[in-house]
């Protein structure tokens, strides 16, 4: 038995059969973002263990085909086995078990990449500085203490969190938040119309209002907007419904127990050791077009730990990495031209695969040298 | 008869070699200068360019050809066609694109005769009411400007509402209403470039309008100030003005320079903003008057003076400008001499006779060898041709050689051709010749198709604007299609000379000629050569589009800070890897013999255009370059051909000839499934 399971891990047909499911399975999930968007076909053809079918308003999913995972994963132990069970010292395979083991580094950085890379937005206007950035998909509802004005205290709740309603408490909050209702991605109208429920809440801003639910955007160019309802309480009795929304400017305040607060719900925040001040947004277009030829931010980079105060020039091609993250240029206002939006990026795997490369690359070279070697001392004893 | 077969491939050499040398050699003057002034330099799109480009690139916009038939025949029925194209005994006048642009610039009344306007859904004919106008030239329709001028209303009116549907969501119809109504826009944009459309005598009027600057200033500042003015020189003013002011608003080239190239040599604006302008300066740019002057002598028709006129400016952009009027000259020479169509015949015949050589290799072996030798000079005088049109572009655009998809489908043509002749120097039977010669064919006729949409050499988005990575990542990915097409062929080759031919089993020496073969017991037949060369260019490809892709993870990874983002272009690239790795362990692990091995390449064929094509026509990701409908269908068509040969690969082997062992000379009695070692791992 446990022979048979090495003899088919160490097959060069396990290989075969799972290039060939990869492929079908890159193929599938290229398609899958015409209609899912690339995010979302992403999460569920390559970075899942299988890929789902959900039979229509059924919530629960049949594995149908591997996913990028789990094949992943069988094509390293695949590798691994079958250059353990055939090694053979020497310099004759040395090149191909490099060239094998750089791909095995390739697939297990982009399972690192998946785990703990993490992409926000820093969106900064002209003369403005932010030491924070904001996440592309998730929000957090944000309660914050205004009481005093040199220090506030900020209470977060993740979206997900606020996605299972229910009460939240927090020793930081004297009261307890209810949520009564939560949409992932919603739209808020001003009249009733087709499909919009009434929003009803009694303080705040909000009522007058009428939304709806709606399914997750698919779109890479746009977001979800949730918005939700919930239910202050305290021990003395209920504060009242309040109106929570991406689609609100400003937050919702409210007064509680001699101390100010304002409530919002935002895009989550991820805060940096540094700050970052834009000085000017460029964008450059090829003369007399509106065809774009670059796009540039140059800003302010200070840092209070190690009093670093510097000025970056962040452009195409060109991103600026500091502490572990990588800035780059990904957008603009488009109304003014005097906002920047960088992607930021935090990759701690981001070196493997460099490594991978420069293993594989070496790899080739040596197969090729000995091949060439070999023909060239055959010829001559030909 | 030996004689005639040594002497038959230096013919052939002879005879393209001249061809090519008479295209490439300086053309005689006409009485009138127009080829002096296609090659003027104007900044267009962001480049500067000749006004040749300008007149070709608008005229593939409007008519999807790069010039205007003037010849015509009226049919039975009474009907005016185009000139037949069977008929090609006799070559019909044509308007070259600068002299089709002098007329629009210069002589609009005459240009709106030429039935330039292309429409082709027969909805929007009749809706528009244009059946019975316009000339019919297989199966086009082509109006003129006095035709669809009575309906202009009516396309803005459809193009409006075009316009408000989605890019991906429109229809054919739709689609073709945009079309037409910006090749309208362009058109009448091209006619006040240079002169406000139907100005009889633009010299008189610069003049005019220059003699009446002071007087017109002084007028309206007074008049502002709430003074007494000279209310007719005002008035007089103001009537020149506004015309250069609506040129302004609607000229398409840049075609004045600055006076001063040193602050900004790029700071080029157009006829109508200069003139404008010049109610601060009070004089005329040198340049402006030099265009007046070709405007009159054109339309009045004298040849001395436009020339004349021609000549003057160009000394005046002399001292300054001598790049860009060297640029101009260069690329009107390469818009002119059309050398990838002259590298397309040459591959044809490439192929006609390449393939004469591999039906007679067994046969006639003198006549075979001495096509096969014919075939091989002509693809190393197609290399050289296709080669001088790649360096000429790079140069032209200062670029890498692939920059968009004209240009990959250039790149893979030429990187197939240089391995088809690699390929002949190994087995000299005709085979790399003809890879070489179909490669060469079909990938210059699909450049040939996308040039149709009008400028190849546009300029580069912000994130594409690295020659570093242009010339790595694009360059190796390029060769990596390629060279998994050639394979592809290579396999297609086995596949139909096998089923229908006995060519396979027909021994070959590495190196040796059809008519020098001395059969030794060691040497291979085709088949098993094909077999070889297969296999070495599927390491070869995997070499390529693995190293070509990791290089693009590394150009994302410094560009957006990701390795990979299972973007569509990225993964088609990678779906190529994952192709030929399978062919590779598939072959290794002995799970597919000879013919596995052709069947597999074949289909590398559909996986490769997939990603070539497939991809941007899913309209999303980073990468996409817009959805093309009409090239969807020919997708479709090459991957249902492809389906086929694998098809036709799987039948059993007593159908195919070469394997019939009822033939005379049972060579390879072991078949091309068995009896073969699967090579080592890595070999």
């Amino acid at each position: 038995m446990l022979e048979r399971l090495v003899k088919i891990f160490t097959s060069l047909k396990l290989t075969v059969v799972l290039l060939g499911l990869g492929l079908v399975l890159v193929f599938w999930g290229t398609m899958a973002q015409v209609h899912l968007g690339l995010y979302k076909a992403q999460n569920e053809f390559f970075r899942s263990f299988f890929v789902y079918w959900h039979p229509a308003g059924a919530d629960f999913g049949i594995p149908i085909f591997p996913g990028g995972y789990m094949l992943g994963g069988l094509l390293i132990l695949n590798l691994l086995a079958a250059h353990t069970r055939y090694y053979q010292p020497g310099k004759k395979k040395i090149g191909i078990v490099m060239i094998h083991l750089g791909v095995v580094m390739l697939l297990v950085g982009q399972l690192l990449t998946d785990v703990l890379a993490n992409e926000s937005m820093m969106h900064i206007r002209e003369g403005q500085t932010k030491n924070y950035s904001e996440s592309i998909r998730k929000y957090e509802l944000a309660v914050i203490d205004t009481t005093d004005p040199e220090l506030n205290t900020v209470v977060a709740i993740p979206g997900h969190r606020l996605a299972r309603l229910g009460e939240i408490t927090n020793t930081n909050l004297p009261f307890t938040i209810r949520v009564k209702a939560y949409y992932a991605n919603s739209s808020v109208a001003q009249t009733n119309e087709p499909g919009y429920e009434e929003i009803k809440t009694s303080a705040g801003m909000g009522s007058g209002f009428w939304w709806r639910s709606l399914p997750n955007e698919t779109r890479t160019d746009r977001r979800d907007m949730p918005s939700g309802i919930v239910e202050l309480t305290a021990p003395k009795g209920s504060l009242g419904n309040l109106f929570i929304s991406s689609f609100l400017a400003r937050p919702q305040e409210f007064t509680y127990a001699g101390h100010h607060y304002q409530m919002t719900l935002r895009p989550q925040r991820y805060y940096k050791p540094y700050s970052l001040h834009l000085i000017r947004f460029r964008f450059d277009r090829y003369p007399g077009t509106q065809i774009p030829k670059n796009f540039s931010s140059r800003v302010r980079l200070q840092n209070v730990e190690t009093g670093e105060d510097r000025e970056v020039l962040i452009y195409m091609n060109h991103p600026l990495r500091y502490d572990g993250e990588t800035l780059y240029q990904a957008d603009w206002d488009h109304a003014d031209e005097k906002g920047t939006i960088l992607q930021v990026v935090r990759n701690p795997s981001w070196l493997t695969p460099y490594l991978a490369c420069v293993i594989v690359a070496a790899g080739l070279l040596v197969q090729f040298l000995t091949h060439l070697f070999r023909f060239a001392t055959k010829r001559r004893t030909a | 008869m030996n004689k005639l077969f040594k002497i038959l491939p230096w013919f052939f050499v002879a005879l393209f070699g001249t061809e090519i040398v008479a295209v490439m050699l300086p053309k005689k003057s006409d009485e009138l200068h127009w080829r002096e002034f296609g090659r003027l330099p104007v900044l267009l799109s962001g480049r500067i360019q000749p006004f040749d480009s300008v007149a070709r690139n608008a005229l593939l916009q409007i008519r999807s050809t790069g010039d205007v038939p003037l010849e015509y025949v009226t049919n039975s029925v009474g009907k005016v066609e185009a000139w037949p194209g069977w008929k090609f005994w006799h070559h019909p006048k044509k308007l070259k694109s600068t002299q089709w642009l002098l007329e629009v610039l210069f002589k609009p009344e005459v240009a709106d005769t030429r039935p330039i306007f292309l429409i082709h859904h027969p909805d929007l004919i009749s809706e528009l009411k244009l059946g019975d106008k316009g000339i019919e030239s297989s199966g086009l329709r082509y109006y003129t400007f006095n035709q669809i001028e009575p309906v202009l209303g009516d396309i803005g009116k459809q193009a409006q509402q075009a316009d408000d549907v989605e890019d991906a969501r429109r229809t054919p119809y739709e689609k073709q209403v945009l079309k037409l109504a910006n090749a309208v826009t362009l058109y009448q944009r091209l006619k006040n470039s240079v002169e406000p459309e139907g100005t009889h005598n633009f010299a008189d009027l610069v003049q005019d309008y220059k003699a009446s600057l002071p007087a017109g200033i002084a007028a309206f500042q007074a008049k502002q100030a709430g003074k007494k003015a000279d209310m007719e020189a005002l008035d007089h003013f103001s009537s020149i003005a506004r015309q250069f002011d609506r040129m302004a608003s609607m000229a398409y080239p840049l075609i004045i320079p600055p006076l001063d190239p040193k602050p900004d040599r790029n700071a080029w604006v157009n006829m109508g903003a200069s003139l404008l302008g010049s109610i601060q300066t009070d004089e005329i740019h040198p340049a402006v008057a030099y265009y007046a002057s070709m405007a009159t002598a054109y339309s009045h028709n004298n040849a001395t003076d436009f020339n004349a006129a021609v000549a003057g400016y160009k000394h005046w952009l002399d001292p300054n400008f001598s790049h860009e009027e060297t640029k101009g000259r260069a690329e009107f020479y390469f818009n002119r001499i059309k050398i990838f169509l002259h590298a397309t015949i040459i591959y044809i015949f490439v192929l006609i006779l390449a393939g004469g050589a591999l039906l007679t290799y067994g046969s006639f072996p003198g006549l075979s060898e001495s096509l096969r030798r014919s075939a091989f000079y002509l693809t190393a005088l197609a290399f050289l041709v296709h080669t001088f049109g790649l360096i000429f572009r790079m140069a032209l655009e200062g670029r890498p050689p692939v920059t968009n998809l004209y240009s990959s489908a250039i790149f893979i043509g030429w990187g197939a051709c240089g391995l088809g002749l690699v390929l002949e120097r190994f087995y000299k039977v005709g085979l790399g010749c003809a890879v070489a010669g179909l490669a060469g064919f079909i990938t210059l006729l699909i450049a040939h198709n996308l040039a149709l949409g009008g400028d190849t050499m546009e300029m580069l988005r912000a994130v594409l604007d690295t020659n570093f990575w242009l010339a790595t990542h694009v360059v190796v990915v390029t060769l990596g299609y390629a060279s998994t097409f050639v394979a592809g062929t290579l396999a297609v080759a086995y596949v139909v000379l096998g089923i229908f031919t006995p060519i396979l089993k027909t021994k070959v020496g590495k190196g040796a000629t059809a008519a020098k073969a001395s059969v030794q017991s060691n040497d291979v037949n085709i088949g098993k050569a094909l077999g070889k060369m297969v296999y070495g260019i599927v390491c070869f490809a995997t070499l390529f589009s693995f190293t070509g892709t990791v290089l693009g993870g590394i150009w994302a990874d410094q560009s957006w800070g990701r390795f990979w983002g299972w973007d569509p272009k990225e993964n088609g690239a990678l779906l190529i890897v994952l192709w030929n790795a399978i062919i590779l362990h598939a072959r290794w692990g002995g799970l597919v013999r000879e013919r596995g091995l052709m069947n597999l390449a074949i289909f590398g064929n559909i996986v490769t255009a997939f990603s070539w094509f497939g991809v941007n026509m899913l309209g999303i990701g980073l990468h996409s370059y817009g959805f093309m409908d009409a090239a969807f269908k020919w997708l479709m068509f090459f991957d249902a051909t492809q389906v086929v040969l694998i098809v036709l690969g799987l039948l059993p082997l007593h159908m195919w000839r070469s394997f019939q062992t009822s033939s005379p000379a049972p060579s390879n009695r072991s078949g091309p499934g068995r009896g073969q070692k699967p090579a080592p791992a890595g070999a």
